[in-house]
């Protein structure tokens, strides 16, 4: 049975500001989702919210189908934040194959090689190089190698792409491509088109949100 | 190699590194041999010269002793020196050096350290006195930690380069002080009681062992800094190396 | 779990890691005490088990801040607060990892350190054992208050503060089973067996409140 992200009735305070409410989608095996809106509209706030690092004020999320007893809808996820939670102390493939063991595959999947990751990200060749050495668009796509190493079907993404150039940009693309197409779930946050077919949230911030999920 | 095709005409020119490294390569050798000679001449006197009537046979423990401790402040002069080198002259070796000097002379305050309570145990029936020299030393082999520990905090070499200059020259300028501060802290507490060896009188029996051993020391001491600049040399073109590396991966994407 | 330890080792001894940091201010900070209360080598062989704690205790301290700042920093703690292992158990084996390299060549150093102060064998001995059964509750409940402190810019001073009075009831029987060796009447066992108590009580209480901080702290 594929699996689906099922939100229902979602909202978030930041302090005692209310950022968004009565946020509701489902997203089958296959979708993505790319939430749009202005800076401090909610976007960070709402992925926080999914990736269970954030308490929602009302309103619950749950994942549909899996086969396997889970605690919480946040195991089933990848999240990709703003930070690339990357040690510039040690080698990308010190980092990588500590992230692998660390967090292990989801039932339904498993992660590739690190070698085979940092090759798919267009960066083969370099991972005994310390974490530190490379550039910051390169370290991004590092960290999205993290992505690859560890199988989760739930990718959530804050502005994955901001620090990439064009070409690393649509390398991304074919990545997140393949993972839809491999029955994967994708949130994104972001500004720039994703460059995949993707329902789109535009959040408006202050309690309102106008779309409602296509 | 092909340095060796460069010659060095002036001083300034051994700053540039790859002809230091060409240097290294012919002095090494014979750094390292005539080192090796004269431990095995200092040694062998220091073992069959006889032993005192007074400290029997643990004062042969002085024949490593004295020479250890004397190079323990020769090699902070010497970092000294480079941090001068560093700070008003931008002598680029000159960082290098100081850096390079400061494990050796960590390791040789260690063993001043080590075979000064080896002989204080049963000169003094203790491992360790407060005595106003002892505790100097002690306080320069924590300053020489100190500076091993900042050069590794930073991974800049060129910026830790002059922080740790700075320091060093700031411990320089410090050190007569403690030196004062720590003779006028003993002699407070507690007169001077521990007997000495040496004052004026050293037998020439003692003196020739003594004195080969100090030449040999310092000689080791010549080649390891030698040797571990151009480590260090090698070690920043490797760094400079992988960052290059780096830097043209993914490029042809 | 293995690889979280193995990272957090490599850590600490790269290039600007805490591990040589730890055993130098240890070693300064028993170092200057003679200088304060004098050479008297009998006054130092009282003092020494009691200096050698003090200092073990600040120095143990000393990189505690960073344990989850570092981490919340770049962004690790919120994958590692998303992963199925449960957070205490991540919590556990950080403060294992950070005590392996802060606080074991804190016990490795103090018979050096003994020497200095004119302790006996038996005084070494037994100021080491308790280290050795002592320091790690340290580290177990320093990471409830580095936890408490994660989201604050400027948290390392209030760790400190924060932690330091936890600690009394592991110096008071550290240092009392470390002086029962050496005299006489005082039977060693008692004080030692509730210091190995306290630091299996903190090994439980630390993870959980600072698990439960963290938790909390997530924003």
């Amino acid at each position: 049975m594929p699996i689906s992200l099922v939100v229902e009735g979602l909202s978030a305070k930041r302090g005692e500001d209310l950022i968004f409410k009565d946020i509701s989608f489902i997203l089958a095996a296959g979708d993505a989702l790319v939430v749009t809106g202005a800076n401090g509209s909610g976007k960070s706030t709402l992925l926080r919210v999914l990736a269970g690092l954030l308490a929602a004020e009302s309103g619950s999320m749950r994942m549909e189908g899996m086969s396997a007893d889970i605690g919480h809808p946040r195991e089933l996820c990848h999240y990709l934040g703003h930070r690339n939670a990357m040690k510039r102390e040690l080698t990308v493939e010190e980092n990588l194959s500590f992230w692998k063991s660390f967090m292990g595959d989801s039932p339904g999947g498993a992660g590739i090689g690190i070698e085979d990751a940092a090759e798919a990200l267009g960066l083969g060749g370099i991972s005994h190089l310390p974490f530190g050495y490379l550039s910051a668009g390169q370290q991004r796509r590092m960290a999205m190698a993290k992505l690859l190493v560890a199988y989760r079907p739930v990718w959530l993404l804050d502005e994955p792409t901001a620090a990439l150039d064009a070409s690393a940009d649509r390398l991304f693309a074919t990545l997140v491509t393949r993972h839809l197409g491999a029955g994967g779930i994708v949130v994104a946050a972001t500004h720039q088109p994703l460059g995949v077919e993707a329902g789109e949230l535009r959040m408006t911030g202050f309690a309102g949100v106008a779309g409602e999920l296509v | 190699m092909s340095e060796n095709s460069l010659t060095i005409r002036k001083f300034s020119d051994l700053a540039n590194p790859t002809r230091f490294l060409g240097l290294a390569a012919r002095v090494l050798p014979w750094l390292i041999g005539l080192t090796a000679v004269l431990f095995a001449i200092g040694l062998y006197l220091s073992f069959t010269t006889e032993g005192d009537y007074q400290q029997g046979e643990t004062v042969r423990i002085m024949y490593v002793h004295v020479p250890a401790a004397w190079l323990s402040m020769m090699c902070y002069t010497v970092m000294a020196v480079s941090a001068l080198g560093t700070l008003v002259w931008r002598h680029p070796l000159a960082d290098v050096s100081a850096r390079a000097a400061a494990p050796i002379g960590a390791c040789f305050t260690f063993l001043a350290l080590v075979t000064g309570s080896l002989w204080g145990k049963p000169m003094w029936g203790t491992w360790w006195v407060w005595d106003a020299r002892l505790t100097s030393v002690f306080v320069l082999f924590l300053m020489y930690l100190g500076l091993i520990a900042l050069n590794r905090a930073m991974d800049d070499p060129g910026k830790a380069a002059k922080v740790s200059a700075i320091l060093i020259l700031v411990g320089f300028v410090n050190i007569p002080i403690i030196k004062f501060s720590v003779e006028w802290w003993n002699t407070l507490h507690q007169p001077a009681s521990v007997l000495r060896l040496g004052g004026s009188a050293i037998d020439p029996e003692f003196l020739r062992p003594l004195l080969v051993m100090a030449v040999a020391f310092t000689l080791l001491f010549f080649t390891l800094h030698i040797a571990a600049m151009r480590n260090e040399i090698w070690r920043r073109r490797v760094t400079a190396m992988r960052r290059q590396a780096a830097r043209a991966a993914g490029r042809e994407v | 779990m293995t690889s979280l330890f193995l990272r957090d080792l490599k850590l600490a001894m790269r290039a600007g890691g805490g591990a040589l940091i730890g055993v130098l201010f240890f070693m300064t900070v028993v170092a200057v005490v003679p200088f304060a209360v004098g050479p008297d080598l009998n006054l130092l062989s009282r003092i020494g088990p009691a200096i050698l704690w003090i200092g073990a205790l600040l120095a143990s301290l000393l990189g505690l801040d960073r344990l989850f700042q570092a981490e919340r920093e770049d962004g690790s703690l919120d994958l590692m607060l998303m992963q199925e292992t449960p957070l205490v158990l991540t919590v556990l084996m950080k403060c294992l990892a950070h005590w392996t390299a802060t606080g074991l060549p804190l016990v490795i150093a103090a018979p050096l350190l003994g020497l200095f102060m004119n302790m006996n064998e038996v005084a070494i001995g037994a100021t080491m054992l308790t280290l050795l059964a002592g320091t790690p509750a340290i580290t177990l409940i320093g990471a409830a208050g580095a936890a408490v402190a994660v989201t604050l810019p400027r948290g390392g001073l209030l760790v400190s503060i924060l932690v330091l009075p936890l600690t009394i009831p592991v110096l008071i029987f550290g240092v009392s089973a470390a002086y029962a060796a050496v005299e006489d009447p005082a039977p060693f066992l008692p004080p030692f067996l509730i210091l190995i108590a306290i630091t299996l009580f903190f090994a439980v209480i630390g993870p959980l409140s600072a698990a439960l901080a963290l938790r909390a702290a997530s924003d």
